[in-house]
């Protein structure tokens, strides 16, 4: 896998761009650690300072210095789309691997479950959620209803990769030695869908992020922990544009697109590992 | 044609398992989780006021079997499925007393609307782009468009709604940012209307399409790159066929059909970007509609929304399905 990820950094320039600009925002996240404010606290600097040498990001009308908001908002919103992405792909894996394995009747009720999942509109449901929850509403129960959501598209993905490899050679080697149903799918398979997982990996993370933002946005979330989200929903609730800190939109939008894009150069440079045909076509072309 | 039957009975069974699945987890997520509608709503109604504590109790005793929520887990959960069998949502609690389906009924054209113009557009642009490309690979055009659509896939609806909102809200105003139309005007079927939802729908539009073009095309382009290389293709190019008919009838019409089970699988997320998109552009859909409830704690109608939404889109993912044979002859059906 390591060696993988070495080549494609090497050889694939998408890859390589898309793994510095995240590298960029993972130390920039990081920083947040050596902030000197508590970002809950409001006023601890003059507010609404527009970019410059004292404050390179400007502060806010809440008197909060965006460069160190900012990251913490930057190192909440990615922890989250990491969160939710390790949870989804632990179901996403199991309900694909276990669909692809078995067949028969175990695959025909796992996809009416996967069919089931992706044409639920997530929208509508997380916001009645929201409602339903409202002030209780945590970071951790966000997390495991968006990864509850979120899987299904990925399963069907994987549950592709394990029906070709069902009928391989080696599984039924594998079989016949003895192996155990679960040594089978973790030692012999899980590396052919490694790299999918991962691919899979970043777009769910961009989807993910994607409808924090939006929930966020609308104050359908914890608005008092700040996201990248949260950040946006308090400039709008300040009037932000029309005030003329611009600086309180931009920076934290210009952040999550930097994101999204740093995600999905990493999802591309992998689909193009996971499909030789790409690297040969880049090569002709 | 018996065979066709018999597919569109399959996935209408399909479509009925989706539609029981999703609608009793919706019943899970308003049953389960430890906010009471009913008190909240007590709470809302009752702020500011003083009510006899007699008045309170035959609120509660109202709104317990408005929403339907009265004996064990199992009752109320029959009497749910008795309800949505009758198609009765309750009175919405905000526009009192207008029924949730009236409600749904009136936003859910604008919803419908918006999300089949500008996914058609976004489909048909996105595919014949995309087609080109994976076909023309040397062309410097097709190539830039090819970076432009790979920069705005990942953008989520909400974000780039959102910028559009500012660059033509307050950096350059030429477009109208809120409503379907000018507000207070006559309604009455015009000329003048047409043109002014028009004018209205072009950001909304305009976001969808930019946020929907991209995947279509880099889907696309995949495909047809790798069926060029197929040996029918270079059959053809050998025997001097037109180059431009061998892209349209033999590689494009077999890299669509993938495309259109691609559709079916995206229309949920298309749905919800509509609706996020339209809360942004104050759309007067189902997006507003359901920020709307939220915001004025009307259970009712969200609860509506959520279980309208599912039942639209069920229906139409459904719709795609069966028509998907009428247009590949090679699925084998039976």
């Amino acid at each position: 896998m390591w060696s993988v990820a070495r080549d494609l950094f090497r050889y694939n320039r998408g890859f390589a761009a898309g793994a510095c600009i995240l590298a960029v925002l993972i130390v920039y996240a990081l920083l947040s650690l050596l902030s000197p404010y508590d970002p809950a606290d409001a006023f601890v600097v003059p507010p609404d300072i527009p970019p410059g040498a004292d404050f390179w990001l400007g502060t806010n009308s809440r008197g909060q210095d965006m460069f160190w908001i900012l990251s913490v908002a930057l190192r909440n919103t990615m922890l989250f789309g990491l969160a939710v992405a390790i949870v989804s792909r632990a179901v996403a894996l199991t309900v694909g691997m276990m669909a692809g394995y078995f067949g028969g009747w175990v695959d025909r009720a796992l996809t009416m479950l996967i069919d089931t999942f992706i044409a639920i509109p997530m929208f509508p449901v997380l916001v009645l959620f929201y409602f339903m929850i409202k002030d209780n509403l945590s970071w951790a129960s966000l997390v495991l209803v968006m990864a509850l959501l979120g899987w299904a598209y990925d399963a069907r993905l994987i549950r592709s990769i394990a029906l070709s490899l069902r009928t391989r050679e080696f599984t039924r080697h594998a079989q016949f030695a003895g192996m155990g149903t679960r040594d089978i799918l973790f030692e012999e398979h899980l590396p052919y869908v490694l790299p999918v997982l991962f691919s899979t990996t970043m777009n769910n993370m961009i989807w993910s992020i994607g409808l924090e933002i939006t929930l966020a946005v609308l104050g359908f979330s914890d608005i008092d922990t700040p996201t990248i989200g949260t950040t946006i929903y308090w400039a709008n609730q300040h009037s932000a544009m029309t005030t003329g800190t611009w600086w309180w939109i931009l920076f934290p939008v210009a952040a999550v697109l930097l994101v999204f894009i740093g995600l999905f150069l990493l999802s591309v440079g992998m689909n193009e590992y996971i499909d030789p045909r790409s690297r040969l076509d880049r090569l002709r072309a | 044609m018996r065979a066709y039957l018999i597919f569109v009975l399959r996935r209408f069974v399909q479509f009925l398992a989706v539609l029981f699945l999703a609608i009793t987890a919706v019943f899970f997520i308003t049953h389960l989780t430890p906010n009471d509608p009913v008190e909240q709503t007590l709470a809302r109604i009752n702020s500011g006021m003083a009510n006899s504590p007699e008045v309170v109790a035959e609120m509660r005793r109202t709104l317990t079997e408005l929403y339907g929520l009265q004996g064990s887990l199992w009752e109320q959960y029959v009497e749910y499925w008795q309800r949505m069998a009758r198609g009765d949502l309750g009175p919405s609690l905000s526009a009192f007393p207008a029924p949730v389906t009236s409600l749904v009924a009136r936003a859910a054209p604008w919803t419908a609307g918006l999300l089949v113009t500008s996914t058609v557009i976004a489909w048909t642009l996105g595919n014949l782009l995309g087609g080109l490309a994976g076909y023309y690979r040397q062309n410097r055009l097709l190539k830039a468009a090819e970076i432009a659509a790979m920069g705005l896939q990942p953008i989520p609806y909400y974000v780039l709604a959102f910028v559009l909102l500012i660059l033509f809200g307050y950096v350059w105003p030429i477009l109208p940012i809120t409503g379907a139309y000018v507000m207070n005007r006559d309604l009455s079927f015009s000329l003048s209307l047409v043109l002014d939802v028009l004018r209205h729908s072009i950001l909304p539009a305009v976001s969808l399409i930019l946020v929907g073009i991209g995947g279509w095309f880099i889907g696309m382009r995949a495909l047809v790159s790798n069926l060029v290389t197929e040996d029918y293709v270079l059959y053809a190019e050998l025997g001097g066929v037109d180059r431009g008919r061998i892209l349209r009838s033999y590689v494009m019409r077999n890299a669509l059909m993938p495309q259109i089970t691609g559709l079916a699988m995206n229309l949920g997320a298309i749905f919800s970007g509509t609706v996020i998109t339209e809360e942004v552009y104050g759309y007067p859909g189902m997006g507003k509609l359901l920020v709307d409830g939220v915001n004025s704690g009307d259970y009712s109608l969200v609860l509506g929304v959520a279980v309208m939404s599912i039942l639209g889109v069920a229906a139409a993912v459904f719709l795609v399905d069966i028509l998907y044979p009428l247009l590949d002859p090679r699925v084998r059906l039976g």
